[in-house]
């Protein structure tokens, strides 16, 4: 009860500031919106799609769990800026929940990443994507759990390298090579079978793989459930371990 | 209220290749009585600081024991944290937030409901004068208003003691004013007040008992009189011509009241009293009666300063 009341303050208050300064949506959503309306036309003929419709299926899920890595991964920048303000070490010495000081900022993530998710989707359906309702809720599911992982590590991170110098070299590092080998710009089955052997080491590219099969509306595929328990495993470790680290921060 | 025994804290530095263990904090003994404001006081880098969040339950101490407030520090750090209010050395307040929103967000994370959070955010607004600026963003305030915020935020859930770091570090002589009476009034309300200062007037001004430390360790405790007292009484330095000068050591020294009487080269004499008050008019009357005569006299009364060179054989403004 007292950790779900600290989980709510936290977040209220992360997400009043958040809307205080509306560009983050704008932000967050243009570079996606560039890659739909810039690079998936090349991909109809790219990956021999029926239509770019078929195309759009095939590209979009792999935008939003590109979106989603990133998203979270970058969070421990604002992380950091609270530190040095001293936000952090006023709220650790009163008796909030560490756990809470962590999850009512992931959480927040977790709802702008969705927003933006959600935009992403309205626009695909301009053109000629469709969904089934269901199917587009559990791939939602996925990139939460994706965001609640990758922002809960990157506050774990930043509480550890406290400093934005460190952390910025440090995400990029650990994003570029997740990103190639996670299939998201183009599919995996593309490339030469020892890739495809490094790339099953990558818990993303089981994720991507599970929300293809959702957009396109394979319910049955492994890949689903399989994406979905991978990704909720490792969301569970992030958080532990990053809220370990709220606990024991020095300043 | 507060009382440590053999507190200790270090730290793992790493130069190069080599790891040092830097002793911060070398068994601390403190008694803080209820109702007093506790200054602590050194240089920079002494462990002030260290120890001040170790007993905030921020760092977890590696030895020694402490009660704050009737709480185990080591067993129950959780209503430690319950019982005190902190204020850092470095500020704790968001830019993009307001004075009222901070402080009801604060009450509110120490458990109290959000009706009386309003309640007391707007108190406390009253209590510090800022109430003008209450719903303007903290990133607007200037930085007594900003200091003010931050007491009001470590006190908002009417804690027993206090700590504050450095509370007036970086403020103008005005806002610092201010601030020694806002910390005058905690105390009136019966709250203990625990600081800590690298400012010798202001532990002299402010404290009604003060502990010096350096390196890690406690080298004095005691009111600021005491501790005054403590060391070599009061000087009296009596102006001279350089001719009389002998003839007044001769009469003086014979004299009961004087511990110690010393020459200044260019004429003059400097005697080591126990109260300078009372020995000023014995040595005029001395002086006067054997007809000598006295350009000047002045009274020296040793400064928490001297204290600490006594204590350490540095100057406090030197290091």
């Amino acid at each position: 009860m007292k950790f779900a009341r600290d989980t709510w303050l936290i977040f209220q208050r992360q997400f009043q500031l958040l809307l205080r300064n509306p560009v983050w949506l704008f932000v967050g959503v243009f570079q996606p919106v560039m890659y739909l309306l810039l690079f998936a036309p090349l991909l109809k003929a790219a990956l021999n799609a029926p239509t770019q419709a078929a195309a759009y299926k095939i590209f979009v899920p792999g935008l939003l769990v590109l979106l989603a890595i990133f998203g979270g991964l970058f969070q421990g920048f604002g992380l950091i800026a609270e530190l040095r303000a001293g936000v952090i070490e006023r709220s650790r010495v009163t008796p909030v929940s560490r756990l809470a000081l962590l999850l009512g900022r992931s959480l927040r993530d977790v709802v702008s990443l969705i927003a933006q998710a959600i935009i992403i989707t309205l626009l695909a359906l301009l053109f000629d994507l469709r969904v089934f309702i269901g199917y587009l809720l559990l791939a939602y599911l996925m990139l939460a759990l994706i965001a609640l992982m990758t922002s809960a590590v990157s506050y774990g991170v930043a509480l550890k390298v406290k400093s934005e110098d460190a952390l910025a070299p440090l995400m990029n590092t650990v994003a570029q090579p997740v990103l190639l080998l996670s299939g998201i710009l183009l599919p995996l089955a593309l490339a030469p079978g020892w890739l495809q052997g490094i790339a099953n080491w990558n818990p993303f590219s089981w994720a991507v793989d599970g929300v293809r099969a959702l957009f396109a509306g394979d319910l049955s595929n492994d890949k689903v459930w399989q994406g979905l328990t991978i990704i909720a495993v490792l969301a569970v470790a992030g958080v532990v371990w990053a809220a370990r680290q709220f606990a024991r921060s020095v300043r | 209220m507060i009382e440590t025994r053999g507190l200790r804290k270090s730290f793992r530095s790493r130069a190069g290749r080599e790891t040092k263990t830097v002793d911060a904090v070398r068994g601390v003994n403190l008694d803080v009585a209820e109702g007093e404001i506790f200054g602590f006081l050194g240089p920079n880098g002494a462990g002030k600081t260290t120890t001040l969040r170790m007993l905030a339950t921020l760092i977890e101490p590696d030895g020694g024991e402490a009660t704050i407030a009737g709480a185990d520090l080591r067993k129950d750090p959780a209503e430690v944290r319950r019982r005190i209010g902190y204020v850092a050395q470095g500020g704790s307040t968001w830019d993009e937030s307001t004075a009222r929103e901070e402080l009801v967000l604060h009450a509110r994370l120490y458990g109290i409901g959000k009706a009386e959070a309003h309640r007391r955010a707007a108190r406390a607004l009253d209590a510090f004068q800022l109430s003008d600026y209450a719903d303007r963003k903290c990133k607007t305030y200037s930085g007594g208003q900003r200091r003010r915020v931050e007491i009001a935020l470590g006190i908002i859930h009417e804690p027993k003691i206090v700590f504050l770091d450095e509370p007036t570090t970086g403020l103008d002589p005005q806002s610092r004013a201010h601030m020694w009476d806002e910390i005058r009034r905690l105390r009136a309300e019966g709250m203990t007040v625990f600081i800590t200062t690298h400012y010798l007037d202001e532990a002299d001004a402010l404290c009604d008992r003060i502990a010096i430390m350096d390196h890690g360790e406690v080298v004095a405790e005691g009111t600021p009189a005491e501790l005054k007292r403590e060391i070599s009484g009061e000087v009296v330095i009596v102006g001279l011509d350089a001719p009389a000068t002998p003839r007044a050591a001769e009469l003086l020294d014979t004299e009961a009241y004087v511990n110690k009487l010393e020459t200044v080269d260019e004429g003059g004499l400097r005697l080591y009293v126990d109260e300078g008050a009372t020995a000023i008019p014995q040595v005029l009357r001395r002086l006067d009666g054997a007809g000598l005569d006295l350009r000047s006299i002045e009274l020296h009364r040793p400064s928490l300063d001297d204290v600490f060179l006594t204590k350490t054989g540095r100057s406090l403004r030197e290091s």
